[in-house]
């Protein structure tokens, strides 16, 4: 419960995510925290109005519900209405066309948060004057970093367009399979680009090493917290970001669930609703939402698995996992290097799947099998588990759509983070220092939360805080 | 020289034409775009959509209905009847559910192509989001009621060259709708080869589990518009 005399410092929007966010965070008398809490306000409505819709249509009409992973939603809807229509294999060229567009979403992903979004914060520090620390500042002091940023990225659209037909947006995975393979020319040009992205991808991961390891005092005490970590892997045990089965491990590593079928997620996977926030909180059932809540994403990825299945992947993993020794590693900022390492995982993948002559067949439709009524499918998208969850009824339309986004299943998690970074840097002191305020930012970008799924927010947006007693008198209030 | 050949101008050329052309085909023939929306080859022309209209002698015709004379001064492509057919596209947007980003018709539609050709990047009326529904009950067959836009292909084709007679209209104004002869599409006899449901300009009717089969990049308007294929002279005007 909050206190009659409770105070309140808001920040809005949270900036350098996608989307908008609301952080509040109510004082007591003392000005010790009492409560910590990131609202995310933005209304979709997804899950209700596709109802009615043709299941065909699916990965078209609800990949709109983003603009910065739509490829995501889009694979994701397109393997459940595989599954609607009773397809439980792909033809080599459908999947292998389908996989490329995924890992080239993932490198676009990583390489856009990492260098743009993320990379001001810990090339300048946390408390750096907002004034440079931006992604014009990058520009300006590292411009190197950022024109990689800005190639990495467009390589990725380009495969996307290559697979999809457009950079975003496109249509390419359709029921059963896609609807293009890749020519020799398009192949030949991603090509060209490729010992290059391998070259940047190593570098990113060394700069998020060498981040992590000289800050390690700071980034072991900020918003470190031992949690549950869930993912997809593949059935031998190794990361796969497009298709697998469920894994969820605890904070020191043993499994707690494993290889569950995405078709049994709601055996395993609730979703409790708090009064603040439109985002619904996930939890794992057992043992409930209150101690069954989990982290997602690169590092959830990264712990979670029991190896990557290209080398210099692996290797990194290697290494990632030695700073906990072999144990989860629990620190909120190591985000950064688990998502560097998966960006030199999807540069590996891009590459071996290039090489594949497959990606020129024509064969790019599997046959339909046995109509189902319902399906659930899930995939890893950048951010996190993606699960898609749809029934058809038997004139073909959506009766039914649940959707768990992967900022989601880090609500928790986020909320958590921002509650420990407040106590730390907040507790006790009247005064409200933009660097205070941005640990608070730099402990949810971590995260790489898209809080709305549609908009992006780079930077400029304006920040404001506001401190108010408990009677709603306005006591404090910053703007940048 | 042909006796039923007569001269006309459209926009100052002179052309050739046949006596019992419509001056939609006489254009046509001439390599001359008019537009049009509710006309389709092999169908008797209905006049509908105005979108073709043209200046006949000063006076507003339509294209498709309108028989060719000798000596007609047609005005085609000037800014006044640019103007005018803008607007009738753009009405007819805004009074249906036209949502193009998921419509499996997008890039081979004809309506998105004109609001293309036209330049319209938004709509200038106000919304009506009329309450339009789906009507899926058919096995093969679909009818996406939000973006009809009433031009009466289906319904004539499904007469003059299916030989039934599964669409039709019921309403007046702006209650009008497209209705089959049925208290559903399951209970007609209408076919997913009908030409009836190629006829139709827009993604109203479908054939079902079609979708996105054509990637972007190979649809029908993906790289030049509408009309292009008329005016041969001027490719990817």
């Amino acid at each position: 419960m909050v206190s009659a005399n409770t105070r309140r410092i808001v920040i809005e929007p949270v900036t350098r995510v996608e989307g908008h966010g609301k952080v509040t965070i109510l004082l007591d008398e003392q000005n010790r925290v009492e409560q910590a809490r990131l609202h995310i306000v933005e209304f979709r409505g997804f899950e209700r109005f596709i109802q009615g819709r043709p299941f065909w249509e699916l990965p078209v009409l609800v990949q709109r519900l983003c603009g910065i992973c739509p490829v995501s939603h889009h694979l994701c809807a397109a393997k459940t209405v595989d599954g609607i229509l009773g397809i439980d294999r792909l033809t080599p060229t459908g999947e292998k066309m389908r996989r490329l567009m995924h890992y080239g979403q993932m490198f676009q992903s990583h390489a856009l948060h990492f260098f743009h979004l993320a990379s001001p914060d810990l090339l300048f520090g946390f408390d750096a004057p907002v004034a440079r620390r931006n992604v014009i500042g990058v520009i300006a002091e590292h411009p190197d970093l950022a024109v990689q940023g800005v190639m990495m990225r467009k390589f990725g659209q380009e495969i996307i367009k290559a697979t999809a037909g457009k950079k975003v947006h496109g249509t390419g995975a359709i029921p059963g399979g896609i609807n293009k393979n890749l020519s020799i020319e398009e192949r030949d040009t991603l090509l060209a680009e490729m010992a290059q992205m391998l070259e940047w991808s190593r570098k990113a991961v060394a700069i998020a090493r060498e981040y992590t390891l000289r800050n390690l005092a700071t980034v072991s005490g900020f918003a470190a917290f031992d949690s549950n970590h869930l993912s997809i892997v593949r059935a031998d045990g190794a990361m796969d970001l497009y298709d697998g089965n469920l894994r969820a491990i605890n904070a020191s590593g043993g499994k707690i669930v494993d290889q569950v079928s995405p078709l049994d997620y709601l055996s395993v996977i609730g979703e409790a609703v708090r009064p603040w926030s439109y985002m619904p909180v996930p939890f794992r059932r057992q043992p409930g939402p209150e101690a069954g809540w989990y982290r997602v994403g690169p590092l959830a990825r990264v712990n979670a698995c029991d190896f990557i299945d290209t080398p210099e992947a692996e290797a990194a993993r290697k290494e990632f996992l030695g700073l906990t020794e072999g144990r989860p590693n629990n620190l909120t900022m190591a985000y950064h290097w688990a998502r560097m390492i998966e960006l030199l995982h999807s540069a590996e993948v891009i590459q071996r799947l290039l090489e594949d002559a497959d990606l020129q067949g024509d064969d790019l439709v599997a046959p339909r099998g046995e109509r189902r009524g319902e399906y659930v499918a899930m995939l890893e998208a950048p951010r996190g588990t993606l699960t898609h969850h749809y029934r058809v009824d038997e004139n073909d339309q959506v009766t039914m759509a649940n959707l768990i986004v992967s900022t989601t299943c880090n609500n928790e998690p986020m909320n958590r983070a921002v509650q420990a970074i407040a106590e730390q840097h907040l507790s006790g002191r009247p005064e409200i220092t933009e660097g205070m305020l941005n640990h608070i930012e730099v402990g949810i970008r971590a995260y790489d939360p898209c809080l709305s799924c549609a908009t992006h927010a780079l930077g400029q947006m304006p920040l404001e805080v506001t401190l108010v007693a408990a009677d709603g008198e306005v006591v404090d209030r910053r703007a940048r | 020289m042909n006796t039923d050949a007569i001269t006309l101008t459209i926009d100052g050329k002179k052309i050739e034409a046949r006596r019992g052309d419509t001056i939609l085909e006489a254009a046509d023939r001439a390599g001359v775009y008019v537009p049009r929306l509710c006309w389709m080859k092999d169908l008797l022309p209905a006049g509908g959509c105005r979108v073709c209209t043209v200046r006949v002698n000063g006076r507003p015709q339509a294209a498709c209905t309108q028989p060719v004379a000798p000596g007609m001064v047609i005005e085609n492509d000037t800014e006044e009847l640019r103007e005018l057919r803008r607007d009738l596209i753009d009405m007819l947007f805004v009074e249906g559910n036209h949502f193009c980003m998921f419509c499996e018709k997008s890039g081979n539609c004809e309506l998105q192509a004109l609001a293309y050709r036209f330049g319209i990047t938004a709509p200038k009326y106000p919304y009506l989001f009329p309450q339009r529904g789906v009507d899926a009950s058919h096995p093969d067959v679909m009818i996406d009621g939000n973006r009809c836009v009433l031009c009466g292909r289906c319904v004539r084709a499904s007469r003059a060259l299916d030989g039934k007679h599964v669409f039709g209209f019921t309403g007046r104004g702006p209650g009008k709708r497209l209705a089959v002869n049925g208290p559903n599409l399951a209970a007609t006899d209408v076919a997913a080869p009908d030409r009836a449901v190629a006829a139709c300009p827009t993604g109203t009717l479908l054939v079902k589990r079609v979708g996105y089969k054509v990637p972007v990049g190979r649809r029908l308007y993906d790289h030049s518009p509408i009309g292009s294929e008329i005016e041969p002279q001027t490719p990817g005007k």
